[in-house]
């Protein structure tokens, strides 16, 4: 159904274009608000609207102040940049070493640990409100992201087995943290660490985190698995390969993409999480959405602007990820990318 | 002749019991390399919520607090109208002594409060006498103590007490659905003390007022993405990934800043002239704000189930209908839309399960008339205290979702649920 049949009558003409306006409509009502806060985030003004000189274009209405405002003025980031820095050049060159030749992907690992140290170096030591909130989300989500990642990938190759039981139950179980609302996971958290001691402790939110964590790589590791072709585990038994190496030299390259995935859905749904950090979590664990609930609660600055705008920017980095992941994955499994 | 010999395998054993070995060796396999996920999950998550589950119907704290008082209640006719005898107040003042020194006069107060108002004054007030008192010479209690405060004098508060005394209650599921017990067992609270019906009710309204909207807006989407090129349609369908991946903050944020009244919506149409300046739209903290700003938050959740549904009816049933005579609309209604409702169903009951427990949009863009249960449920955690209350509330939103989440299993299978 691409594009209008010649022999198409009037009404019909004119429903295909109502039609597809009715589409745009409800993609501009998708995109709209995602788009509306990174324009306002420069906004030279406190305010949360298109100030006129905003809207006639006027420089003098455009400001990066907020974002000063969010990222302050302390923390290391210049040392944090030269270490990474050096450390990504004695990779780099450790790398052409061993390759023996030069291409412009050598340079790859200076620019990621300059970027990484520069971040790490900003972050150490930095006193902010922004600064030490997305410090505690980056302390928390990797950690979190770990062990749903490991826990969940073993799990998900068990359950791809053909024979096991009560594996709909099991399953059920396991997604579970994705169904139940997250105000009783956060009240029953909130009640029984608190029995345990685990109740405003970094561990306690890192577990907490975790288990939200673990449906998200379940149900991508196991969409991964259904296209598996289980004779090459066959084959690389019967050439004499034993579990764990067939493990790490034919499973694992071939599901990676989507351990990864699983893994990007688990640190987001972490880095991402507000209500029961809010309850397991105390003061000293405020993460980054915690710190714009109260923000969008209680004083609300055109800080939180610039946060979002950053918060989607990273979005766009981890949904572009996931894209080329899929079709990577599918690729490898032979199907046709999409 | 002998009876036909087993089948045997290699090492001689039959085969049957050989294979079955193998079968088995599978499957514990298999269960080893799950069992560490799920002793993970028991521990951080389901013991967590069975934890809450049992704070519902906990009641330890009276019988704790008061032993003396709970066994010698134990006999008092409560509908006989008289106050109980000596041999209670003795040992209510026994019992008293006891906890205001060891300071858990009180809690035993708040906890009685909220079955019957005004009984936490009571203990309130009697454990800062009852310090120094000395249970066993300073009797007779009975008079002493209603001089102390009227309350004491009174049957009802004596029948709470009683009522109250077992180590498990429904008082906190009672009071979760507006009843408590009354005289004559449970029944319904005054009509103005009924909030939680209304709360419920207006929870389950706004969801399934978002799931509609999710419908309406979601399945031309689908239809468009499903019907299109594939290299056209993964372009669109970035449109529809970049809010399922930018944070639910981020959302919740951007939707307070546009409807608020000097937000960008109400700018635009008081510049079209649509609104004039001074009446402008009041969109936000009420029941439209959180409609709206949820509907765009799972919007994602209904076009994707759909859009896999959508993606397997061939194109050619709807130019077979076509060519067989039939109108645009009656191809599509009698042929296409049938084959569709599975991604309707699916992405339905997904949106209404995450719609009904939701926290954070509501209590941002909700005010007072557009919260839900969720909301509640925390305000009772982190405010009122009432951690019974707040887990019975949590208990019956748990089944309504447990109750869809077994739906959603028959109809659509977990297996099948797909991110992205």
């Amino acid at each position: 159904m691409s594009g209008i049949p010649p022999y198409a009558t009037m009404p019909q003409r004119v429903w295909y274009y109502t039609f597809r306006v009715i589409c745009g409509l409800i993609f501009a009502f998708l995109i709209t608000p995602i788009l509306v806060v990174m324009p306002l985030s420069f906004n030279a003004q406190d305010f949360f609207t298109f100030t006129p000189e905003m809207l006639r274009l006027d420089p003098e209405g455009y400001s990066l102040k907020h974002y000063r405002d969010m990222l302050g003025d302390d923390g290391n980031p210049w040392t944090g940049l030269w270490i990474g820095c050096a450390l990504g050049v004695a990779w780099a060159a450790f790398g052409v070493y061993r390759r023996g030749s030069v291409s412009l992907m050598s340079l790859l690992p200076v620019v990621v640990l300059s970027l990484f140290g520069l971040i790490i170096g900003k972050l150490t030591g930095a006193t902010g409100d922004w600064m030490v909130a997305l410090r505690n989300s980056l302390l928390i989500a990797p950690v979190a992201t770990v062990l749903s990642v490991g826990f969940g990938t073993l799990a998900a190759i068990g359950l791809s087995q053909p024979h096991v039981p009560f594996r709909r139950a099991i399953m059920a179980i396991m997604i579970s943290p994705m169904i139940v609302p997250l105000i009783i996971s956060a009240a029953g958290m909130y009640f029984f660490y608190s029995r345990i001691g685990l109740q405003g402790e970094y561990l306690g939110v890192v577990l907490a985190h975790a288990a939200l964590g673990i449906p998200f790589v379940i149900i991508t590791v196991t969409a991964t698995l259904v296209g598996f072709d289980r004779s090459l585990t066959r084959a690389a038994a019967n050439m004499g390969a034993d579990p764990v190496t067939t493990f790490f030299r034919v499973q694992m390259p071939l599901i990676l993409p989507g351990v990864i995935s699983g893994g990007l859905f688990a640190f987001i749904t972490s880095f991402d999480e507000v209500v029961v950090v809010i309850f397991v979590g105390s003061a000293k664990q405020q993460t980054l959405p915690w710190q714009m609930f109260t923000g969008l609660r209680e004083q609300i600055s055109p800080t939180i602007l610039a946060v979002a705008t950053v918060l989607v920017g990273i979005s766009i980095c981890l949904l572009a990820t996931v894209e080329f992941l899929r079709r990577r994955s599918e690729r490898l499994r032979g199907m046709s990318p999409s | 002749m002998s009876k036909a010999e087993p089948m045997l395998a290699a090492d001689g054993t039959p085969l049957k019991k050989s294979l079955a070995r193998a079968l088995r060796r599978q499957k514990m396999r298999a269960l080893m390399l799950i069992a560490p996920l799920l002793l993970f999950i028991l521990l951080t998550f389901i013991l967590p919520v069975a934890d809450m589950l049992y704070r519902s119907v906990e009641n330890g704290i009276v019988s704790e607090t008061l032993p003396r008082t709970v066994v010698a209640l134990a006999d008092w006719d409560a509908d006989g109208g008289e106050l109980p005898d000596e041999a209670v107040y003795a040992a209510m003042a026994a019992d008293l002594h006891d906890a205001a020194n060891a300071k858990t006069h009180t809690k035993v107060g708040v906890r009685l409060n909220y079955e019957q108002p005004g009984i936490s004054s009571l203990f309130r007030k009697a454990g800062r006498k009852a310090k120094k008192w000395d249970p066993v010479a300073d009797g007779p209690w009975k008079d002493q103590m209603i001089d102390l405060h009227k309350g004491w004098g009174d049957p009802a508060i004596w029948r709470t007490i009683q009522t109250y005394s077992p180590p498990v209650t429904q008082g906190y599921y009672l009071n979760a659905v507006d009843m408590r017990v009354g005289p004559d067992g449970a029944e319904m609270r005054p009509e103005n003390e009924q909030i939680y019906g209304i709360l419920f009710g207006r929870t389950m309204k706004m969801s399934l007022m978002i799931t509609l909207s999710c419908i309406m807006l979601g399945y031309p989407v689908a239809w468009l993405l499903a019907n299109l090129p594939a290299r056209k349609a993964n372009m669109l369908m970035i449109l529809v990934l970049l809010p399922f991946w930018t944070s639910l903050l981020v959302r919740t944020s951007a939707w307070k800043i546009m409807l608020q009244q000097q937000g960008v919506i109400n700018d635009v149409l008081v510049w079209i002239g649509l609104v004039a300046d001074e009446n402008r739209l009041v969109m936000i903290n009420n029941q439209f704000g959180t409609v709206v700003a949820m509907t765009h938050i799972l919007l994602p959740f209904m076009i994707l189930p759909m859009y896999s549904v959508m993606q397997t009816i061939p194109p050619s049933y709807l130019r077979a209908a076509k060519s067989l005579g039939a109108t645009n609309w009656t191809a599509f209604w009698r042929v296409y839309f049938p084959q569709s409702v599975p991604g309707i169903g699916a992405g339905s009951i997904l949106v209404f399960i995450l719609a009904i427990g939701y926290y954070i949009t509501p209590a941002l863009v909700g005010g007072t008339t557009g919260t839900f249960i969720s909301n509640r449920i925390a305000f009772h955690i982190s405010t009122s205290l009432n951690w019974g209350l707040a887990a019975a509330l949590g208990a019956i939103l748990l089944a309504v979702v447990l109750i869809l989440y077994w739906a959603y299993d028959k109809i659509v299978g977990i297996d099948n649920v797909k991110l992205g």
